[in-house]
């Protein structure tokens, strides 16, 4: 096993997290969780396959952050969708979209990408979308927009909905949840995450086929 | 640390202690009004075109800066009012012998950078001062969130026929599930038209679609146009100026009412700031507005108001940023919509930086639903509120636009607002709005206390209802068959008020006798004690007879 520099430094995180203990510390270290092992396949193309669901990521998601802001590992967050999608009998392809950070454009990337003209789009601090290629970038069929309430049975049920679109049928949104209070605790922290998410984006290059190892 | 302090333990749990604070973070931008990489302010003029602009050259210009050279600043004034000192401007915002008409005249000269310089010199008592003076309409007045969690409709109408009751000047909805739109709109225009005749409606949404539900008469205005203070945020929402304009221009041309939306923090939150201040980035919006031919906008940080919140002379920015827009002579409808923070206190007091000054609209808007049911992501004050803002009012004997109300009237209201609604889906063919449902709206706190529907069915006949091409006529013909021809009959007045237009002027807002109140016959005059808006007479009256007041024939 190779040890590289960057696992050094996570081990070291993961020890003074667990030393720290309870203790209430402002400062988290911004990406404890493990990286992805993802295999890059070459520029994404349209796929044909009426029965897949696209899910797209940005650059930074699962390499250089690796959690979202609530800590759910990325490991999860994917694993979570894909199950979703296939607990409705789909299949579930993953691109890397390089060219943006913003999560509407992201979703309707990976939709006009999919079989199903059905994607979902999500950024590395968790927030969501379920798009439709049709539909107008902004537009969206389901919309996360608080990544604080997105949950790991959230992204289940996103993958779920997601899949449902793509068959046809008409399912019941993902109940939207809402907590006033999560700006006031969040908002800054995202703006930092952020921040660092669009240190990654590459805007001349196009979307990345990728499989991973989960 | 071992041993606690026992003070310290009890200042851990305070609710200002579960707010995320951030340390300045210059590089990107996280810094409220004052960046070492914001520009120097300059103008170069030669035969009416700006040549430079803040020290930049012309050729160096992104598109924002073009936008600004070119629509915005008047270069028959940009010299003289760039020669004048900052400090020197800063004082006469607050001198009560410079009159407004003088200030806006070169105001609409000054670069970005300026406005930057001038407002830094203030501070928030001075900017209230500025606030007081400078808004463009003499009457202040108020705007109100109307949603809930379910977007049940019933609901949706009681509210709006609340708030109109209340008070409120504009109400705003949005939706849980973007494809309830319409559906949402259609409930406020008819509650809203029930509870006060003449209250704006609109539904913040998908910009095609708001303009769509605008133009067939389901709403009356539009307001979360938003535009950005960098080029990159801007092409991330797949915008320029120029595309901003031409939507403003579709409203207009339609006679509907509206304004763009900025605020401090949107570009850093969106990764994007270049480095600058915050208020420097917003200054641009305010110009790329004002360049746009825009009445006016809704700022004052607005969703992002957790960024700003968290910097240092963050709401101090905020406060500025307000100002700014009417000194470009804009309506401002001043933010206060968002939760920023769990403290009561730092709610409150960030309020007041609007409240007491007064603006076109002290809130864009008050959450006049519990704030679980707010789909803004709550605001900063809800419905539970109600009677701290009236005694607020009556302490200061300042005017939020709130009127004390009696309980049995509301019942009553929100009962018209929800049989109107119902009416109406029946004849439209809207999957129906049960007796159960009118009840539940009626007495309701909230959404908690409503039945669940039958969403895919609703979404099923909202598309049907779109697809049909519904206007506001066929709500108005609806009402009329079923006997609420008041209510019709307001529906009616609204869509010929787009016929005239009259509402396009500057911080329009329509009274109950639907006439226009509006900067140009209701502009503000404030001068020093004894001129501009007062409480006092008849209002006076109205407002300082709350229902919890003991009077002295009652004991």
């Amino acid at each position: 096993m190779n040890i590289t520099e960057d696992m050094v430094k996570e081990i070291i995180l993961e020890v003074l997290k667990e030393i720290q203990g309870d203790e209430k510390t402002a400062a988290r270290p911004a990406g404890s969780a493990t990286q992805l092992q993802f295999q890059e396949l070459g520029t994404a193309k349209v796929g044909t396959n009426r029965n897949e669901v696209v899910i797209g990521v940005p650059p930074a998601f699962g390499v250089a952050m690796t959690q979202t802001i609530i800590d759910i590992p990325h490991k999860e967050v994917l694993k979570e969708i894909m199950a979703g999608i296939e607990e409705e009998g789909l299949k579930s392809r993953l691109v890397r979209v390089n060219k943006t950070a913003d999560v509407g454009f992201i979703a309707h990337e990976a939709a006009k990408l999919s079989g199903s003209g059905i994607g979902i789009g999500t950024i590395s601090r968790g927030t969501t979308v379920i798009h439709q290629r049709d539909l107008a970038p902004l537009q969206n069929l389901e919309l996360f927009s608080q990544s604080p309430l997105v949950e790991k049975e959230t992204f289940r049920a996103i993958g779920r909905n997601a899949a449902k679109y793509a068959k046809g049928e008409h399912p019941n949104p993902v109940p939207v949840r809402n907590d006033p209070m999560a700006r006031p605790k969040y908002q800054g922290l995202a703006a930092l995450l952020h921040n660092k998410e669009v240190l990654y984006v590459r805007p001349d290059v196009t979307s990345t086929e990728l499989t991973v190892q989960l | 640390m071992g041993k606690r302090q026992k003070r310290f333990e009890v200042l851990a749990e305070r609710a200002v202690n579960q707010d995320g604070f951030i340390k300045e973070w210059i590089d990107v931008g996280l810094v409220a009004m004052d960046s070492p990489n914001d520009p120097t302010p300059s103008i170069k003029i030669e035969n009416g075109t700006v040549l430079e602009m803040d020290g930049k050259r012309r050729e160096e210009f992104d598109m924002i800066d073009t936008w600004i050279a070119d629509h915005c600043i008047e270069t028959d004034v940009a010299e003289e009012a760039m020669a004048i000192d900052s400090l020197q401007i800063a004082r006469m915002l607050v001198d009560i012998s410079v009159p407004r008409t003088e200030i806006v005249r070169l105001s609409v000269g000054m670069t970005p950078a300026k406005y930057v310089d001038v407002l830094k010199h203030m501070n928030v008592v001075e900017l209230m001062m500025a606030m007081q003076k400078l808004r463009p309409r003499r009457t202040p007045s108020n705007q109100a969130h109307v949603t809930n969690l379910k977007d049940t409709p019933a609901l949706l109408a009681a509210d709006a026929a609340e708030a109109g009751y209340r008070g409120f000047s504009e109400i705003e909805t949005t939706v849980g599930v973007g494809r309830y739109a319409p559906m949402n709109a259609l409930s406020l225009l008819v509650g809203g038209q029930t509870g006060r005749p003449g209250l704006l409606a609109q539904c913040a949404v998908e910009e095609a679609l708001e303009l769509t539900m605008g133009m067939r008469g389901l709403t009356h205005y539009a307001e979360t146009v938003s535009v950005y203070g960098t080029e990159q945020v801007f092409v991330d929402g797949d915008d320029t100026p120029w595309s901003k304009a031409f939507l403003a221009s579709a409203y207009a041309s339609r006679g509907l009412k509206m304004r763009f939306t900025s605020g401090t923090g949107s570009e850093v939150q969106m990764g994007y700031a270049e480095g600058k201040s915050m208020l420097y980035l917003e200054i641009r919006c305010v110009m790329i507005t004002k360049g746009a031919g825009v009445q006016g906008l809704q700022n004052g940080s607005i969703s992002v108001i957790g960024v700003p919140g968290a910097v240092p002379s963050g709401i101090r920015a905020v406060l500025a940023e307000n100002v700014a827009t009417v000194l470009n002579d804009l309506e401002v409808a001043s933010g206060n919509d968002q939760t920023f923070t769990h403290s009561p206190i730092r709610n409150t007091a960030r309020m007041l930086m609007q409240f007491l000054p007064g603006t076109d609209f002290i809130f864009s808007g008050y959450s006049s639903v519990p704030n679980y049911d707010n789909m803004f992501a709550g605001s900063t004050h809800d419905c539970d509120d109600y009677d701290d803002m009236l005694v607020l009012q009556r302490d200061l004997q300042i005017d939020m636009s709130l009127l004390p109300v009696k309980e049995e009237d509301v019942i009553a209201i929100r009962n018209k607002g929800a049989r109107a609604l119902q009416a109406v889906f029946n004849e439209l063919g809207l999957p129906l709005i049960t007796d159960e449902e009118v009840e539940a709206a009626t007495y309701a706190h909230g959404s908690k206390d409503m039945p669940d529907r039958n969403v895919p069915e609703d979404l099923r006949a909202i598309d049907e209802l779109m697809k049909r091409g519904t206007t506001g006529v066929d709500v108005v013909r609806a009402l009329a068959k079923r006997g609420f021809n008041d209510v019709a009959q307001s529906v009616l007045n609204m869509l010929k008020g787009k016929v005239t237009g009259d509402y396009l002027h500057t911080s329009a807002i329509f009274d109950e006798n639907f006439n226009v109140v509006a900067a140009v016959n209701d502009l503000n005059d404030y001068n020093g004690p004894g001129t501009g808006y007062r409480l006092e007479g008849e209002r006076w009256e109205l407002l300082k007879n709350i229902p919890a007041a003991i009077s002295p024939e009652d004991i």
